[in-house]
């Protein structure tokens, strides 16, 4: 027993070591996943260029312009003389945004009437629009309120107390609100599941596709020596990937793992084992590689868009929370963010633990059970 | 059940039977393979032979019967008999991307040949398949003959009692063929019991047994000599004669005559029993104005022994199969 279970565990390794070009993909995968989402995704977008049709031209009307400016939401690239103007660069797509202020801006603020400014906004990016608005928005309103004061302070001569409200949000574990933060652990936690199954299915059904399956269906081999025998070196490759994957995300985006690294390590066996029991639950149903890596996409899809891996499970529908729950990933995902991010230990884990030890149990004796020692 | 004689068979089945849905693979197979023989198990394509082998193995369930393997159950404890067998499948199982030497070492590990003589046996192995010096090549790289040979090492490495070849020439060249079946008759003088299906008519000349089977049915079972000499009903008559277009149309309305066939200039005229001559059958072409060069009794070959077990109305189809197997190297 304990030469058939090495002996396939030696010819596994062998064989990855021969498949440099899957080994390859499975180390490199994730850092490609960081680059880009280190380097070309930014979902806040700063910046943007605007074009200026400033009638009033006037002290006042400069002072909200430099709001704008200093905002750093905003290049005040183009100062133009016309509507049409405007129209021309935002259509020609050379301008984001357009600020239009009325030829009456600064005699409306003195007559205290309601000073109209108009922000035309390209919102055919809804991401370039989102931050337009939402920063147009904050430099009104606090504008507002300054000319506010200070036109109480002029009319009554008294120094108003501080603006009425103040409404301070901190955000905890991302200060920054650097989306990639967010992202990163989810999407490192993604390929982990995308590439360990997708793996350990085909190394299995290749052996079916090339008929040496035959000849370990005809040996002695025990069906669980068969599966014990492709999980534990896959176990090992998966654990090489993520340590692949951290190692560049602390080095190249400073990426914070605040939580026990140990810890991180010693529960994601239980996920990979899921995984891999998965993998190879599919490699028992698939009859070829191309039937495997289709079936591997029914898993992929929900898994990436229920696990809160891109969108927070908070904001699902009743329906979809339930499937997330039995994701497996839905679980290792907050374990990462939770280690990674908020640096919490194992007692908040507790249940995870349970529900990822839980599915890989059905799921590695269900594959053992669905592998029949037989051909027909 | 006194008929199972464990002692001197190495393979008994009873009915042995497997269906794929409404195909009947496999009908009710008696097969007696006695120990320390080669038994070639010949049939055309599709015939069973290979359906009956991974049964055997249990690699696949019979749907009907029983079957003794070394005395088990195949039903029962195929993974007893999994541990005393050797099976080599037309496909070779090799791994590709495993050198000579790995390929042998996971193979010996797969069947737990003890540390101690697992290089001796490697060794051994490499020797016999002729494979020194390329220990280190990637099976992929090797050549028809060379994986066959390797494939041979890779399930002979634990000393199997009964080795199983199901197509083990299947499109190998004539003289890997030939080496092949040299290092077969080596491994049966160590005593090894071989069963070996091929569709290869000509390979029944290596084997001590033969059973022959078609359409799932055994048609003839037994020592090739015994069935050489006797399984024929009638005789084979070889015949030159002109035109022989005429000569062939003529034989085949002839009472007594089972098959008539074309080989080259002459035709072989298979009789249905012994009490057609030669002397006659010149007679009766004679009287049709034919110019008969020879008529002569020759030694049936197994192909002709194999068809004349055939129903009439198959004869033909078969041959062509058989011929189009010879030629096309399938």
């Amino acid at each position: 027993m304990r030469s058939r279970l090495l002996g396939i565990i030696r010819k596994e390794f062998i064989q990855m070591w021969r498949d440099r070009f899957t080994l390859g993909m499975m180390l490199f995968m994730p850092m490609m996943v960081l680059g880009i989402i280190g380097w070309a995704i930014n979902t806040d977008v700063k910046h943007m260029v605007t074009a200026v049709f400033d009638q009033s031209r006037t002290p006042e009307s400069r002072e909200l312009l430099d709001a704008f400016t200093n905002s750093q939401y905003f290049n005040l690239d183009y100062h133009v003389n016309s509507y049409e103007e405007i129209t021309r660069l935002i259509d020609g797509g050379d301008a984001k945004v357009g600020i239009i202020l009325p030829p009456d801006y600064a005699r409306s603020l003195k007559q205290q009437r309601v000073a109209e400014i108009q922000v035309i906004v390209d919102a055919s990016d809804p991401l370039v629009a989102t931050s337009a608005i939402n920063a147009a928005n904050a430099i009104g309103q606090v504008g507002s309120l300054k000319i506010a004061s200070e036109m109480l302070q002029r009319s009554t001569g008294r120094v108003p107390p501080q603006t009425p409200l103040d409404v301070r949000v901190r955000a905890w574990y991302n200060p920054d609100l650097v989306s990639a933060i967010f992202i990163i652990p989810g999407l490192l936690s993604f390929i982990l599941m995308q590439t360990t199954i997708t793996i350990v299915a085909m190394v299995v059904v290749r052996e079916r596709e090339r008929g040496t399956l035959e000849a370990l269906i005809v040996s002695p081999l025990r069906r669980w020596e068969l599966m014990i025998g492709k999980i534990v070196p896959n176990i090992v490759i998966g654990y090489a990937q993520m340590t692949f994957a951290l190692l560049f995300g602390v080095w190249v985006f400073d990426i914070p793992i605040r939580g026990s690294l140990s810890l991180l390590y010693f529960l994601s066996l239980f996920f990979i084992m899921g995984t891999l029991g998965l993998g190879i639950l599919l490699s028992t149903i698939a009859r070829t590689q191309q039937q495997a890596m289709q079936m591997a996409y029914f898993i992929f899809v929900p898994s990436v868009y229920l696990s809160g891996v891109l969108f927070p499970i908070e904001g699902m529908p009743t329906l979809a929370k339930t499937i997330a729950h039995v994701i497996p990933l839905t679980y290792y995902v907050e374990i990462v963010r939770g280690i990674m991010l908020k640096g919490i230990g194992l007692s908040y884990f507790w249940n995870h633990l349970l529900v990822l030890t839980a599915i890989g149990v059905v799921l590695i004796s269900a594959s053992i059970l669905r592998f029949h020692k037989k051909l027909g | 059940m006194a008929e199972l004689d464990f002692d001197s068979y190495a393979v008994i089945t009873q009915g042995l039977t497997r269906r794929f849905g409404p195909i009947v693979a496999v009908d009710h197979v008696d097969l007696r393979i006695k120990r320390g023989e080669i038994y070639g198990f010949l049939g055309p394509n599709g015939a069973g032979k290979s359906t009956t082998i991974r049964m055997l193995c249990g690699l696949l369930d019979p749907t009907e019967g029983s079957g003794y393997v070394l005395g088990h159950d195949i039903a029962a404890e195929p993974e007893r008999i999994k541990e005393r067998i050797g099976y080599m499948s037309q496909r070779f199982s090799l791994y590709e991307d495993l050198t000579i030497r790995e390929n042998l070492d996971f193979y010996a590990s797969l069947y737990s040949v003890p540390d101690g003589i697992k290089r001796a046996r490697i060794e051994q192995m490499v020797q016999m398949a002729d494979l020194a010096g390329r220990e280190g090549t990637l099976a992929a790289h090797l050549s028809g003959g060379w994986k066959q040979r390797l494939a041979l090492g890779c399930s002979i490495i634990h000393k199997p009692e009964l080795l199983f070849l199901d197509e083990p020439t299947a499109g190998v060249d004539p003289v890997s063929r030939r080496n092949f079946w040299d290092l077969i008759y080596r491994l049966s003088e160590e005593g090894i019991t071989i069963v070996a299906t091929t569709h290869y008519m000509d390979e029944a000349e290596h084997c001590d047994s033969l059973g022959f089977i078609y359409q799932g049915r055994i048609t003839a079972q037994g020592g090739r000599e015994e069935i050489k000499a006797n399984a024929l009903k009638g005789q084979v008559i070889e015949i030159e004669c002109q035109p022989m277009r005429e000569a062939t149309i003529f034989l085949e309305t002839l009472p007594g005559i089972a098959e008539v066939v074309r080989f080259g200039n002459t035709i072989h005229a298979v009789t249905e029993d012994r009490n057609l001559l030669p002397t006659d059958v010149e007679a009766l072409l004679n009287g049709e104005g034919l110019k008969v060069n020879r008529v002569e009794v020759t030694i049936p070959s197994i192909e002709d022994i194999f068809v004349s077990f055939v129903g009439l109305a198959d004869r033909r189809s078969l041959r062509a199969q058989l011929k189009r197997m010879r030629e096309g190297g399938i």
